[in-house]
């Protein structure tokens, strides 16, 4: 039973706070991505996790283990890194070996988890060869496979995947995945990288320049963002966010002076009150009826394609569209009801609707 | 990355390389014809005549018991400098790779032995250790150790070891200290994080890593302490107490210049040359091999 409990986790460089008090707790076995955009301290908490860094202030526990103090060598974990750190004077077998050898396992025990290891990941014809002599995505496997032999407590991967090509991205992601959950090994995956966000994890944090702004499933974090901010980051492309008034008792939001109905949602704020009014562009429907929007680019991705409209106050829009919809100069559309987003203006934050 | 500037013609390029190809013909090819040449002569006692020997004067360099001494002192000096040096540079440099307040200053200072020259070294050092007025000197004897390496050979020896090593560790310090900021970060990171500390880490990960670093110094070490230590072992001691210190290149100038055999003295410098190039080929093997193995 390997927990995680991060508990107000601070970490200052000089004057500068990075991370600004983490509290967090992974359930044994458990898969929790982290993203947030560059720079907002992601690395520095795995960091701090794995030990190589120390905390300004706060508690790790491992296991229900303080380890805040421990040196790395004494926390029982595997990190794979973004340029996977492999020891480029041994061999494949050597660089998973390593870490047992320090332990003092008997050679023959040594030998079976490598190879046990190795097959699992394809490896078993590569084991004499050094890292040089690996492809990127051979690498990557040998990395991963560091980190399974010693069986440790807990996986750090910081964005493991980054310098993959797209489709060994693809391929590599499938197996992380497959290994985690064969394995059910907590495991704690930075990444940039929108469906390994949505995909990889049991649960998914996003954090904003130090803080952990929402930690829910993924499935969660992108039907209901906490705040402006996850439902701008979650989602490709981003969620349209548009200022707007609520009215009519909670019931519809006016954007440029056109009222948009919640359908039977009423949200309990003052009328007048600034909002802003979110909808994924997947969800924006052509209407003859609607707002007309002038069409600014069309990107085609094949077979859909995204149409960026913008209105001359500055305000834009994204739709997304199947490839071969009928477009003229201007678009017309409508947003429906149960696809809006409402958020607090003046804070950012998600609001409810009471009924 | 290997970057190469093609220049138009022969012409150009000619006179580009005609400065230095004229320095070394005049400094050393030139004399070193010469060497090779007086080598295979004798001068009579008073200098009037001279023969041609053949490979006289080699022969009896190498039945002389005095020059076979001269061999195995210099081999132990060279041993020992190239290992002190080297081990100390390796230390500090290390020590200079942690995170440690002051490094800029830190590093600063063991930078500066490498501009002192050789002879002020000598003197900096025999000005500490003189068995009378020297700080270190004058309180080994005080404290009952029986120092003078004026007398005393072996302690002759281990003092000029001690300056020609003080000498060169600047060197290797810059050397070893790029070559361990060379090392990524995250492999070391990597290694703490498979359970690896303190001295098991660095010959496991640090070391192997460095061995580029260390054959190129080595070869350069050993180079400077046979051939590049004249000043600094003749400055302290001329080669004495009797002839305890002195070197192979002590020896060709002292036979050379102040004892006048110009025959025995040239039959040296051609051994010496011929182990300078020894020692450049296998140099130049170890830079050729840049990648880590
Ligand atoms: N050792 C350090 N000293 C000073 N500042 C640092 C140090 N390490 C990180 N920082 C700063 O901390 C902030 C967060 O860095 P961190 O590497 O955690 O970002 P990240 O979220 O991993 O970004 P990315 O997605 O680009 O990898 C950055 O502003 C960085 O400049
Ligand atoms: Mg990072």
């Amino acid at each position: 039973m390997a927990g995680l409990r991060l508990e107000g986790l601070r970490k200052s460089f000089g004057a500068n706070e990075i991370l600004k008090g983490v509290d967090l707790a992974l359930a044994d076995g458990e898969m929790l991505v982290i993203v947030g955009a560059s720079g907002c301290g992601k690395s520095t908490l795995l960091r701090l996790v794995a030990g190589l860094e120390s905390p300004t202030a706060g508690r790790i526990l491992i296991d229900d283990q303080d380890v805040t103090g421990r040196d790395p060598s004494a926390r029982d974990i595997a990190m794979v890194f973004q340029n996977y750190a492999l020891y480029p004077h041994m061999s494949v077998f050597d660089n998973m070996a390593y870490g047992l050898k320090i332990r003092g396992l008997p050679k023959s025990e040594i030998r079976a988890k490598v190879d046990a290891a190795s097959s699992l990941l394809g490896l078993d014809a590569l084991l004499d060869r050094k890292p040089r002599q690996l492809s990127g995505g051979q690498r990557q496997r040998v990395a991963m496979g560091r980190a399974i032999v010693r069986d440790p407590k807990l996986f750090l991967f910081d964005e493991p995947l980054s310098n993959l090509d797209a489709k060994l991205r693809v391929q590599m992601r499938g197996e992380i995945r497959r290994l985690q959950r064969r394995l059910r090994v907590t495991s704690l995956y930075v990444t940039h990288d929108q469906v390994e966000a949505m995909t990889l994890g049991d649960r998914l944090l996003v954090m904003h320049q130090g803080v952990p702004v929402q930690l829910a499933t993924p499935t969660e974090v992108f039907e209901r963002p906490a705040d402006t901010y996850v439902a701008g980051f979650i989602g490709s492309p981003a969620m349209n966010l548009l200022p707007g008034i609520l009215g009519r008792n909670g019931t519809v939001v006016a954007v440029e002076g056109t009222e948009i109905p919640l359908g039977n949602r009423r949200f309990a704020r003052p009328d007048g009150h600034p909002v802003t009014l979110g909808i994924r562009p997947e969800h924006v429907a052509l209407d003859p009826a609607g707002t007309s929007w002038p069409v600014e680019v069309v990107e085609l991705l094949g077979s859909e394609m995204l149409v960026h409209a913008g209105r001359a106050d500055g305000a834009s829009l994204t739709l997304r569209l199947p490839n071969g919809a009928a477009l003229s100069d201007t678009v017309r559309v409508s947003f429906p009801a149960g696809q809006l987003h409402l958020f607090d203006r003046a804070t950012g934050l998600r609001l409810e609707a009471v009924a | 990355m290997e970057r190469r500037t093609l220049f138009p013609g022969r012409l150009l390029p000619a006179l580009l390389i005609l400065p230095q190809l004229a320095l070394t013909v005049v400094f050393f090819l030139w004399p070193a014809l010469q060497a090779i040449k007086s080598s295979l002569e004798r001068e009579d006692a008073f200098g009037t005549s001279t023969e041609f020997v053949g490979l006289e004067n080699f022969a009896d360099l190498f039945s002389d018991p005095l020059y076979v001494a001269a061999i195995g002192r210099t081999a132990l000096f060279c041993v020992c400098v190239t290992a002190l040096a080297m081990g100390v540079a390796l230390l500090l440099a290390v020590l200079a790779d942690t995170e440690i307040r002051g490094r800029a200053f830190y590093r600063t200072m063991l930078i500066w032995p490498y501009a002192v020259a050789p002879a002020m070294a000598a003197v900096l050092w025999v000005l500490m250790v003189h068995p009378q007025i020297g700080l270190v000197g004058a309180w080994l004897n005080r404290i009952g150790v029986a120092w003078d390496y004026k007398l005393d050979g072996t302690q002759a020896m281990a003092l000029v070891i001690v300056a020609a090593a003080w000498k060169q560790v600047s060197y290797n310090f810059i050397f070893f200290l790029a070559g361990l900021q060379a090392i990524p970060k995250t492999i070391v990171e990597a290694a703490r994080i498979d359970g690896s500390r303190g001295f098991h880490r660095f010959r496991t990960i640090v070391l192997p890593l460095l061995m580029p670093t260390v054959y190129f110094l080595l070869v350069v070490d050993l180079v400077y302490a046979a051939f590049d230590t004249f000043a600094t072992v003749y400055a302290v001691n001329g080669g004495g107490p009797g002839q305890s210190t002195q070197t192979l290149v002590l020896k060709v100038y002292l036979d050379g210049v102040v004892n006048a055999n110009i025959g025995s003295s040239s039959a040296q410098s051609v051994v010496l040359m011929a182990g300078v190039i020894v020692l450049c080929a296998v140099q130049f093997r170890y830079l050729g091999r840049k990648a880590v193995t």
